[in-house]
């Protein structure tokens, strides 16, 4: 096994974690029927609070549920007009993002030139020192695993708990759920708060443990990733997992090949999980009931109960 | 008749100036200086120290100056728009800061022939456009001497944004000097195609550390290869600013873009009448645009005296980074012994240098 193997590969999870977060948290939350584009903000919201937090307190868990609050408190934002004030979702997402970028520039401006140490790795005796394998499996920080769970749970969630099936019933026909005495209104700001943390603790991860300082816009467009990933996977939590690692994954290997001077044309490389995803979309449309299998047929649609 | 025709030309050009004079009050006790940013001020980076420029210029000129800025103007249309607004709202010098501006600038230049403009990093001028920039090769010289003698693995990490000449230049740069004192060392290149995400840059340096480069340098935007370099206690060269703030102990020394000595002497020449159009300013370790971070106490003194030599030459003349012969990477002599690349040649550089392993990406 050639030696840059398990480096690239814990460049990798670190590449791929943020990302985990913020899609399957998108995933529950277009399950229920909403789309919201504000990924990106409600991210750069969690980052900027929660280096904030982790700066003053010098707490990293603090500073991660901090984050998961304020990406919350932005969904909150999104709940409120898309589902009180029956607001166009995919306006108000964009808002959102627009919102949060600028939002966390004011709030970051005392921030830029700090450093905040990072988050601790697990380190077991005897596990994390298996050579390869062990700083793989057993070397990473807390939020990774939590990632994984995350996603494991969902997949569970959506298709064995009752309220998963309640979810996904509200995102496939909200008048029917409504009729049989559900509030859909109820579940979706559930969802969307739920969304809203994860993307927040997503955020969170990029400015404690990725590149763990502050500078604007540092999410640099992840948000729109999750937001792609979410259609690759076709709102598959497991396979949104899976997205994410092979994104990350075609990323760092293109770095590692350039570094040992194999002839990757950048660009095309840089370009590939993009392509991807409009093959995907491409894939999908194309098989109009294949798509209706997975995607929620109420995605985007606003709900009324006197409709 | 003839006479007449003139008559009212003159009239017509009387009309058109005093009505520019409306609009732009190029007052001498009272110059409005304009800028435009392509990215927040608060970057730590090339935005950021064209703001401190924009702050020493107030400083320097007190009450003869009021300077305004626009942050976060993507480069196209908008920054059109923007130039636009400044130039018709009394701004009778605006600086352009990126080089995705030089169409728009010199489309709205050529609206506004009152008003004086200045573009960084472009090379499209008119009478009322000057272009300029800064000769970061300087520092890359000396950043290059100090990684050849400081580097154990002789592997230099370089973590590039887009295959353009300014980036072209620093890696020849760089290369060229670190092999004059250290024939062993190679370079390692990666490109990242962005000149501003921290985490690709993060990735690329992590990369970079672990097929073994033991120096970092980076010609993007964000103190994040600095900050990786840092924990793992590899060397690094900052960018743009001193990032020592990030890596404390990491950062050998920073090239800094200290564009303060050019706003003043530009902005003093519009206020006393001297400004001239059609011109290309490239400052350098003389102008005081590039300047370079305190040096690391852990570089031995013989390193640090041979960085200031290298320093002090080049101010007066006698050290130049690309000094003949110079061979591409095909083995081709590009300057002549005794010769140095001239500034065509730097400006339009697209080739690596011997020493450089891999092509340049298309």
């Amino acid at each position: 096994m050639p030696d840059w193997l398990t480096p690239a590969i814990l460049t990798i999870i670190t590449a791929s974690t943020p990302l985990v977060f913020a899609a399957v948290g998108e995933a529950l939350v277009e399950k229920s029927g909403v789309l919201n584009l504000g990924i990106e903000g409600m991210m750069i919201i969690g980052a900027i609070t929660a280096f904030a937090v982790g700066v003053n307190t010098g707490s990293a868990t603090l500073a991660i549920i901090s984050g998961a609050a304020a990406g919350a408190g932005m969904a909150l934002i999104f709940g409120i007009l898309t589902l009180i004030l029956m607001a166009n979702q995919v306006a108000t997402g964009l808002a959102l993002t627009l919102f949060g970028l600028g939002l966390s520039a004011l709030i970051g401006h005392g921030y830029v030139g700090k450093t905040f140490p990072g988050l601790p790795k697990l380190d077991l005796p005897v596990l994390s020192d298996i050579p390869v394998l062990g700083p793989i499996l057993f070397g990473q920080d807390f939020w990774v695993y939590l990632s994984i769970a995350l996603a494991i749970f969902m997949a569970w969630f959506l298709n064995n708990a009752r309220w998963g099936l309640l979810v996904r019933a509200v995102g496939e026909n909200h008048d029917a759920a409504y009729a049989i005495g559900y509030s859909v209104k109820f579940v979706r700001m559930m969802t969307i708060l739920f969304g809203g943390a994860c993307a927040g603790i997503g955020g969170a991860y990029l400015s404690l443990a990725y590149t763990p300082f502050w500078v604007e816009n540092m999410t640099a467009g992840r948000g729109w990733i999750a937001l792609a990933l979410v259609v690759f996977a076709s709102w598959k939590p497991i396979r949104t997992l899976v997205g994410a690692y092979l994104f990350g994954g075609i990323t760092i290997i293109q770095l590692h090949g350039q570094g040992i001077g194999i002839d990757v044309p950048a660009p095309i490389m840089s370009m590939l999980p993009y392509l991807a995803t409009v093959i995907v979309l491409v894939l999908i449309s194309k098989d109009a009931s294949r798509s209706l299998l997975n995607a929620p047929a109420c995605l985007g649609k606003s709900f009324h109960s006197s409709s | 008749m003839k006479k007449l025709n003139y008559l009212a030309k003159l009239s017509l050009a009387a009309i058109v100036i005093s009505g520019f004079a409306l609009v732009s009050p190029v007052n001498s006790e009272d110059l409005k200086v304009g800028f435009v940013y392509v990215g927040p001020v608060s970057d730590h980076g090339w935005n950021y120290e064209h703001d401190q420029g924009r702050k020493a210029l107030e400083k320097a000129l007190g009450s003869k100056v009021k300077t305004s800025y626009v942050e976060s103007v993507p480069e196209g249309a908008d920054a059109a728009r923007v130039i636009t607004k400044m130039a018709s709202s009394g701004h009778g010098l605006i600086y352009t800061t990126s080089f995705g501006y030089m169409n728009p600038t010199l489309k709205v230049a050529k609206k506004f022939p009152k008003v004086k403009f200045e573009h960084a990093t472009g090379y499209k001028r008119s009478k009322n456009l000057n272009t300029y920039s800064a000769r970061f090769y300087e520092g890359r010289h000396v950043a290059g001497l100090i990684a050849g003698k400081m580097t154990k693995s002789n592997v230099l990490g370089y973590v590039a944004s887009f295959p353009i000449p300014e980036v072209l230049r620093g890696i020849n740069a760089t290369i060229l000097a670190a092999r004059s004192v250290n024939p062993k060392v190679r370079i390692k290149i990666i490109w990242v195609f962005t000149w501003f995400d921290p985490g690709k840059e993060a990735d690329a340096t992590k990369t970079l550390i672990d097929q073994g480069a033991d120096i970092i340098l980076q010609h993007t935007d964000s103190p994040a290869p600095m900050q990786q370099a840092e924990k793992r206690a590899k060397w690094a060269i900052g960018q743009a600013s001193d990032m020592s703030a990030y890596g404390p102990k990491a950062q050998l020394t920073a090239i800094i873009n200290n564009w303060a000595p050019y706003y003043i002497q530009r902005t003093k020449e519009v206020l006393n009448g001297t400004w001239k159009g059609n011109q290309d300013i490239w400052g350098g370790f003389k102008y005081g645009t590039v300047k370079l971070a305190p040096y690391n106490k852990a570089i031995p003194a013989d390193v640090v005296a041979m960085a200031e030599k290298a320093r002090k030459g080049i101010m007066d003349g006698s050290v130049h980074a690309f000094q003949g012969p110079i061979k591409d990477q095909s083995g081709k002599i590009v300057v002549k012994a005794g010769e140095r690349a001239n500034d065509g040649m730097l400006a339009g550089m697209n080739f690596y240098v011997e020493g450089v392993d891999g092509k340049i990406p298309k």
